[in-house]
C-alpha cells in the first residue's frame, strides 16, 4: 500500500496547476459568462500533452497512466471545469474507445491527432428518448454495401461543432434492444452530418453542448467501431473509464471552491474578528476537506485500477463519480454559504462552481446509475 | 553549439521562511523551485539549441534533493544534468562553488554558460561572473536580449534607466534578467521522458578539486528576519478633521511631509 504520488505525477499537477492559473483562470467567468468555447486554450493543452496523457508513445500520447490523466482533468476543473469536461470528453469518450475497441488501422488513422490535441474528439450516446436508458436509441445505421447509412438526432453532446472526430452509436436492429446497437467513427464535415441547437446550460456555460444530426449518412464500413451489435458494450466500457475524468472534474471543482471559502473565511472580519475563528464557520471548512480528500482517494484508487486492469474498474468508477460528484455539489454550496452575499454574485467564482458542480452528478450516468451500477457490481459478486 | 546552463534549487518564493534558535534557516517542509531567474536561462538556452543544434547540460551543486529542479530542466527539454555533491561542500561560499562549476565545466564541451542573474534566496549574484573568470572568459549580466551568429554574441543588458549593447565572443557567461523571455511549462511528455536522461552524480574528486581547495573564505554565523510590521493607526473623525489630523501626523510623527 502506497499512497505517494510518484515524482511524475508531482511534476505534472504542477506544470498543470501552473499553465491552468496562468492561462486558463483570467479568463475563466468571462468565458462562462459569455458562453465562450476554449479555443485558444484546448490548442495549448494540446502542446503540453494534455489532450493525450494515457495513450501509448506509438499513437503519439504521452504513455502516461490514469492517475496522471486524474490529476490533469482536477487540475484545469479546479479553476475551470468548462476546460476539464472538453479534456475529459474528448479523451475519454472518443480517443480511448477508439484505443480500447479500435483495429489498428483505425488506431493509426485516428488516434494520433487526437492525442495531440490536433483533432478534438466528441461522443455521440444520448438521445432525446436514450438517456440513462441507452435502449431508446433512435438514430440507425443500416449497412448499404461499402457503406452504413446513418439517421437521427443526438443530443447534449459535449465538444459537438468543435470536435472533428465523432464516435457515435446508432441502432441497427431494433428487435435485439442494447444488442442491436452497433458504435461508429464519424468525421467532422461528412455530408448530411449537421449541428443543431446550442444548449443553454446552467453550468460549464464555456463547454460547447450541441444536437448532432444525421441526415443519410454515408460512412465507409471500414468505420464500424468494434462488431455490429457490440455497440451498447462499447458505449458502457466507454463510460466506465469516462466516470474517473467527470470523477476528476467534480474532484477539481470541489478543491476550487474549498480554497475559495478557506481564503475568504480568513480575511472576512466579522464581530471583530475573520470568521475563520468562528467555530460554525471551521466546522463547514473542516467538512469539505474532510470530504475532498475521501473523494480524491476514491478517484485515485479508481485511476490506479484503471491502469492496473486486474480488476474491473466499473464499479470503483462508479463510487469515484457519484462521491465525487456529490463532493463537489455540498462543498460548492457550502462555499457560497461561507461567503455569504458575496458569494452569490457573480463577482466571486463560487457561484460559478456552484452551477458547475451540478452537471457532475448528471452527465456520464447520474448519481442514480451510478448507484444502480454499484449495486449490480455488489450483487453479482 | 552546446550550451551549460547553472541552476540552483531555492525555496519556494512564496515560503515562509523559518529561523532555528542558532540563526540558521529551516528549510523542512519548503516547497523548494528552480532558482525563477534560472529559468530565464534554461529557456533560452532551449531556444538556442531549437536554433543551432547541440546539447543542453544542466549543472548544479548540491544534495539529493537538488534532483527535483535538475528533472524539472530536463522535462522542459535539457538533454542532460551533472549535478555536484560532496559532504565537504556543507559550507560552501560563491567563491568555492564557482570553483567547483569551473572545473565541472571546463570538462564540458560548451560555447555558451547561462545562469539566472540572482539567486532569489541569498541574492549574492556572484557565482556566475566567479565562474566567468574562473574559466577566463567574459560575462555579460542582466541580459534582455541575445544574438548569436558565428562565435559572437550580441547582446543586450539592463543597465540603471535603459540598456546596453554589448558584443562578445564566445565562449561567454551571460546571466539572464526577466525580460529575456517567457519560460516554458514541461510538457506531459518531457516530463515522462526526463527520468530516461542522465544526471551524472560527481563529486568533488570527480570534478578534480581536493576538499581542501575549496575550504570556503567566508562564513554565515547567522540569519535574522526583519521586524515584524507594526500595526497601522486608524484615525477616527469626520473626513475634515481626520484629514487634518493625518497631516499633521505625517508631518510631525513620520516626518514625511
Amino acid at each position: 500500500m502506497n499512497f505517494e504520488l510518484t515524482e511524475d505525477h508531482i511534476m505534472m499537477r504542477k506544470m498543470v496547476r501552473d499553465f491552468a492559473e496562468a492561462e486558463a483562470a483570467p479568463g475563466t467567468e468571462e468565458r462562462d459568462e459569455k458562453e465562450e468555447f476554449p479555443m485558444e486554450l484546448w490548442k495549448k493543452c494540446g502542446e503540453l500533452g494534455l489532450a493525450g496523457v494515457t495513450f501509448p508513445e506509438e499513437y503519439d500520447g504521452v504513455g502516461a497512466d490514469y492517475i496522471s490523466y486524474a490529476i490533469t482533468v482536477e487540475e484545469l476543473s479546479r479553476v475551470d471545469a468548462a476546460l476539464g469536461v472538453t479534456i475529459s470528453a474528448h479523451s475519454s469518450l472518443c480517443a480511448n474507445p477508439i484505443y480500447m475497441f479500435g483495429t489498428e488501422e483505425q488506431k493509426k488513422k485516428y488516434l494520433p491527432p487526437l492525442a495531440t490535441g490536433e483533432k478534438m474528439g466528441a461522443f455521440g450516446l444520448t438521445e432525446a428518448m436514450a438517456g440513462s436508458d441507452a435502449s431508446g436509441t433512435r438514430t440507425t445505421a443500416v449497412r448499404d454495401g461499402d457503406e452504413y447509412v446513418i439517421n437521427g438526432t443526438k443530443l447534449f453532446i459535449t465538444n459537438a461543432y468543435y470536435a472533428d472526430t465523432y464516435v457515435i452509436t446508432a441502432q441497427m436492429d431494433k428487435s435485439k434492444g442494447n444488442r442491436g446497437i452497433a458504435a461508429f467513427i464519424l468525421e467532422k464535415g461528412t455530408p448530411g452530418f449537421s449541428f443543431g441547437k446550442k444548449e443553454k446550460k446552467m453550468g460549464i456555460r464555456a463547454s460547447a453542448t450541441y444536437e448532432l444530426v444525421f441526415e443519410n449518412v454515408r460512412i465507409p464500413a471500414e468505420n464500424l467501431l468494434g462488431q455490429e451489435g457490440q455497440g451498447f458494450k462499447i458505449a458502457m466500457t466507454t463510460l466506465d473509464y469516462g466516470r474517473i475524468g467527470i470523477a476528476s472534474q467534480a474532484l477539481g471543482i470541489a478543491q476550487g471552491a474549498y480554497e475559495q471559502a478557506l481564503k475568504y473565511a480568513k480575511e472576512r472580519v466579522q464581530f471583530g474578528k475573520p470568521i475563520s475563528e468562528l467555530q460554525v464557520i471551521q466546522f463547514k471548512l473542516a467538512d469539505m476537506a474532510l470530504a475532498i480528500e475521501a473523494a480524491r482517494l476514491l478517484v485515485y484508487q479508481a485511476a490506479f485500477i484503471a491502469s492496473e486492469h486486474k480488476v474491473p474498474v466499473s464499479k470503483y468508477a462508479a463510487m469515484a463519480k457519484v462521491f465525487a460528484a456529490e463532493t463537489a455539489n455540498k462543498v460548492a454550496t457550502q462555499a457560497v454559504q461561507v461567503l455569504g452575499g458575496y458569494g452569490y454574485t457573480r463577482d466571486y467564482p463560487v457561484e460559478r462552481m456552484m452551477r458547475d458542480a451540478k452537471i457532475t452528478e448528471i452527465y456520464e450516468g447520474t448519481s442514480e446509475i451510478q448507484r444502480v451500477v454499484i449495486a449490480a457490481n455488489i450483487l453479482k459478486d | 553549439m552546446n550550451i551549460v546552463v547553472t541552476v540552483k534549487q531555492t525555496f519556494d518564493t512564496e515560503a515562509k521562511i523559518v529561523l532555528d534558535g542558532k540563526g540558521s534557516i529551516d528549510g523542512s517542509g519548503v516547497n523548494l523551485v528552480i532558482n525563477p531567474y534560472d529559468e530565464f536561462a534554461i529557456e533560452e538556452a532551449l531556444k538556442l539549441k531549437e536554433k543551432f543544434g547541440g546539447d543542453v547540460t544542466v549543472v548544479s551543486v548540491g544534495g539529493e534533493r537538488v534532483t527535483e529542479a535538475i528533472r524539472t530542466a530536463l522535462a522542459m527539454g535539457c538533454d542532460k544534468a551533472v549535478r555536484i555533491d560532496d559532504p565537504a561542500l556543507a559550507n560552501a561560499d560563491e567563491w568555492a562553488v564557482a570553483e567547483i562549476l569551473a572545473k565541472a565545466v571546463s570538462k564540458l564541451p560548451c560555447d555558451i554558460i547561462l545562469s539566472g542573474r540572482i539567486a532569489v534566496d541569498d541574492g549574492s549574484s556572484q557565482v556566475a561572473v566567479r565562474l566567468a573568470d574562473a574559466l577566463g572568459v567574459p560575462s555579460v549580466s542582466s541580459i534582455l536580449k541575445l544574438d548569436i551568429e558565428g562565435d559572437a554574441a550580441t547582446v543586450t543588458r539592463e543597465i540603471d534607466g535603459g540598456t546596453e549593447l554589448i558584443e562578445v565572443k564566445l565562449p561567454a557567461v551571460f546571466t539572464a534578467q526577466k525580460g529575456l523571455n517567457e519560460p516554458r511549462l514541461p510538457s506531459m511528455k518531457g516530463i515522462m521522458g526526463a527520468k530516461k536522461k542522465e544526471i551524472a552524480v560527481l563529486s568533488l574528486a570527480d570534478v578534480g578539486v581536493g576538499a581542501g581547495d575549496v575550504t570556503a573564505k567566508m562564513g554565515v554565523p547567522k540569519f535574522s528576519l526583519p521586524s515584524p510590521r507594526k500595526g497601522g493607526k486608524v484615525i477616527p473623525g469626520e473626513a475634515p478633521d481626520a484629514a487634518r489630523e493625518l497631516a499633521k501626523l505625517l508631518r510631525e510623527e513620520a516626518k514625511v511631509i
